[in-house]
């Protein structure tokens, strides 16, 4: 499949891919912020409470007031610990998430106007490194924030940490194979790696949408993404009840925060793939296109605070049965039988 | 210009960070070194253009590959240092003589190189993945089909010695804890 679109786009510059990861990384951070309150605000509202009210109207402050928290939290580094591990796992959760958002188109394209200094008439780009193995790419390094947790839970010296690390291999080990093999199905249809490619086709249409081809790969990677972003029902890693806070006991102010964006940056990575794979996307040709992948990956982000509201979460055995005894071998069988679809 | 500065970048990191990998007592310094550097390395293959392999590399190796280091490392007590014992010194003999002749000839190679032509190059029209697909399935099929068959064996052989207990659940079922008991009775 070819992508015309890109042969009328103007040249992609450095400066327009510098400026463009600068716009990711603040509005993705500014993002995860508000994403806090407004999953306090879901929560409270599916419990019957009102959540944060105090901070301002309806509480929109509390963002700023948990952000200057955050940022003048004493930073305790525990007297065991390896120190520099410590320090360099967060980041590794908080780079990992941002590299990954690289390779996903978010926000439109647009050209800085000439009347700009300096950067007048410069272009920015949608995507950031538009390869053309972005799925395998974002999945990828979205596996390497992994480490992060596995290394926390290792450095500090804490034995609710060495069982949150524990977990994370657990987790990895489970769901890795379910996403991997339910969004194969897709890019058999497909035939390509490329998220261009994948909006292309679904062009033209609600009829048009993959999810309509492939509701149990659709449902399988949604479940596999939830393991994926540590989200309930499967956050094994930092279940209070049980672990204390797992990999991040040890954590405060900043380098918590990190672990925190991290994880909501991957929230919205998995809504973006979610939603250009499965639910069509962005029309490239129409203006409201944007607008409408913007409320695709509202929704996603939404499902994802509903089902914390609305399920308890597994243990890590059940996490276990549940990938690989049952996740699994559905989604060899949908791989199988889309390829015999295609075949015949 | 930026192809050459990321690629002495990611030469310097990577072989600093393999340097750690073994000269490091930490066991938790050489695994964060180790993924470090297989991530940097995929950065040579994304260099060179070869993006899904590079992909393959970040995936195969950062995921899959550490997952099974990490369980190992969940033997050791991550925080402290491991004491060494090498005493053999013919062996360190032999292995610093076989990196001095590799460092020979890996500055010798670029002088050879000159005359290496690649047999399946890429095509700009067509994606990178299906040229390796191509090559896989036609030139190579052969050595391709064998290292799945023993990848399948080496699984089928994995879950015959860990599966023993398998019906078992460690959690629910009571008996496990007896077992379990009994044995550090036994002790």
């Amino acid at each position: 499949m070819e992508t015309t679109l890109a042969e009328n786009l103007p040249q992609v510059t450095a400066a327009g891919v510098i400026i463009k990861a600068i716009i990711i990384l603040a509005v993705i951070s500014a993002i995860a912020g508000f994403g806090t309150y407004i999953e306090r605000k879901v929560l409270a509202f599916m419990q019957r409470r009102l959540g944060p009210m105090h901070v301002g109207p309806y509480g929109l402050l509390q963002i700023a007031a948990d952000g200057i928290k955050l940022f003048t939290k004493e930073d305790i580094i525990p007297q065991n610990a390896n120190k520099l591990i410590f320090a360099i796992a967060p980041a590794i959760t908080a780079a990992t998430a941002f590299i990954a958002l690289a390779a996903v188109p978010v926000f439109p394209d647009f050209t800085i106007p000439e009347w700009v200094p300096l950067l007048g008439g410069t272009f920015v780009p949608s995507i950031a490194s538009d390869n053309n193995v972005g799925i395998l790419f974002v999945l990828g390094m979205m596996a390497a924030g992994l480490y992060g947790p596995l290394l926390a839970g290792m450095a500090q010296a804490n034995k609710w940490g060495i069982i949150g690390a524990a977990r994370t291999a657990i987790q990895f080990l489970s769901y890795e194979v379910v996403t991997g093999l339910s969004i194969l199905a897709p890019i058999m249809i497909v035939g390509s790696l490329s998220f261009v490619d994948f909006n292309n086709y679904q062009q033209g249409g609600i009829e048009n949408w993959l999810i309509w081809k492939q509701p149990v790969a659709f449902v399988l990677f949604l479940i596999a993404g939830f393991a994926e972003t540590n989200r309930t029902p499967f956050d094994l890693l930092e279940h209070e009840a049980e672990v204390v806070s797992g990999y991040a006991t040890e954590y405060s102010g900043m380098r918590w925060g990190m672990f925190f964006i991290g994880e909501y940056a991957n929230m919205i990575t998995i809504s973006v793939i979610a939603a250009i794979v499965f639910l069509g996307g962005y029309a490239a040709e129409s203006m409201f296109g944007w607008l409408f992948i913007m409320l695709k990956i509202a929704f996603f982000f939404f499902l994802m605070l509903w089902v914390r509201a609305a399920w308890p979460h597994v243990r890590p055995d059940q996490l276990m049965w549940l990938c690989w005894k049952v996740l699994m071998p559905i989604a060899v069988i949908n791989v199988l039988i889309t390829a015999i679809v295609m075949m015949v | 210009m930026y192809e050459t500065i990321a690629f002495y970048l990611f030469s310097a990191l990577t072989i600093g960070l393999f340097l750690i990998t073994v000269m490091s007592k930490n066991v938790l310094y050489a695994m964060t070194s180790l993924a470090a550097g297989m991530v940097l390395i995929s950065g040579f293959f994304f260099i060179l253009g070869a993006d899904f392999l590079g992909v393959v590399q970040l995936i195969v190796y950062v995921g899959a590959i550490m997952a099974l280091y990490s369980f190992a490392m969940m033997f050791f007590d991550a925080t402290r240092d491991i004491k060494e014992r090498n005493t053999n010194s013919a062996l360190v003999f032999a292995l610093g003589g076989l990196s001095a002749l590799v460092l020979v000839l890996m500055f010798a190679a670029p002088i050879y190189s000159e005359n290496i032509k690649a047999l399946y190059p890429m095509h700009e029209s067509i994606g990178n993945a299906q040229d390796v697909g191509i090559v896989l399935f036609t030139k190579y099929l052969v050595p391709f089909e064998v290292a799945a068959v023993m990848l399948l064996v080496a699984m089928i052989a994995g879950i015959i010695l860990a599966g023993k207990k398998m019906d078992q659940s460690l959690t629910e079922d009571l008996s496990a804890d007896d077992e379990i008991l009994t044995t550090k009775d036994a002790k």
